[in-house]
């Protein structure tokens, strides 16, 4: 046992090289295009907003994603609802979902605007799998047929 | 009578009891995952009345010894009950939810 300790000790430890000389190969920059991934948005509006407000607010959202080249999927309003606890001893509020896709690097500057924005008591930034992304437009499709 | 016996002997039925009321015999129910079963393989956050299947009265998610699902979808209703706490749509702490 102490054997092969001492000559574990000895061993050098292995290295990945990766040596890209300061460039990006050409497969990993296409890689780095590619990739766009399905997410889901849910924030909560506080109630004290006005209609007018309301509207302003999920525009300048709305109006980010599309600066960002994001192709917005769905765009959701569920109106005022009850809140299951009180937030910022506020028991109601507006929520909207937005689902949309998105190169992951936009998330943080996404969330960076719901973290500014006071008007804003909670908000939650989900990635949808395969199995979500079918989930979801069931149930818009199953919406859309209640609706109408 | 007692020819009969001698027979049963014969053939190995000795050990046969008979009880005046059959002892009762617990079957247990085989628990399985309702998910599997159902073929559900995403689980929504933005349902709270489904979630609401998955929790105990104090809005706790209940074990899997309890609803029999599977390793793979409990991760799943944790996640989505979590998901749900945060976004407000449940609550965290609570008495009498049902």
């Amino acid at each position: 046992m102490a054997g092969s300790k001492a000559r574990r000790r000895i061993r050098p430890p292995k290295q990945i090289v990766l040596d890209f000389y300061g460039e990006i190969p050409i497969f990993a920059a296409l890689i780095l295009i590619e990739i766009m991934h399905q997410y889901e948005s849910m924030f909560i509006l506080t109630p004290v907003l006005s209609d007018e407000q309301l509207q302003e607010a999920v525009d300048r959202y709305r109006e980010l994603l599309k600066e960002n080249g994001c192709e917005v999927v769905n765009d959701e309003s569920w109106g005022l609802r009850k809140l299951a606890y009180p937030i910022q001893k506020k028991s109601t509020g507006f929520y909207h979902l937005f689902e949309f896709k998105a190169d992951p690097t936009f998330v943080d500057k996404w969330e960076l605007a719901f973290r500014r924005d006071e008007r804003i008591i909670r908000f939650g930034t989900f990635r949808l799998d395969k199995h979500a992304v079918e989930y979801n437009q069931k149930r818009r499709e199953k919406l859309a047929s209640k609706s109408k | 009578m007692s020819s009969v016996i001698e027979q049963n002997a014969k053939e190995g039925n000795q050990s046969e009891i008979r009880y005046l009321t059959p002892p009762p015999i617990e079957v247990k129910k085989e628990k399985y995952c309702r998910f599997k079963k159902a073929g559900i393989k995403y689980i929504d956050y933005k349902d709270p009345d489904y979630l609401l299947k998955l929790v105990n009265e104090q809005g706790k998610i209940l074990p899997r010894r309890i609803t029999g699902t599977s390793m793979k979808y409990q991760g799943r209703v944790a996640q989505a009950v979590k998901r749900a706490r945060h976004m407000a749509l449940m609550p965290y702490v609570t008495d009498l939810l049902k």
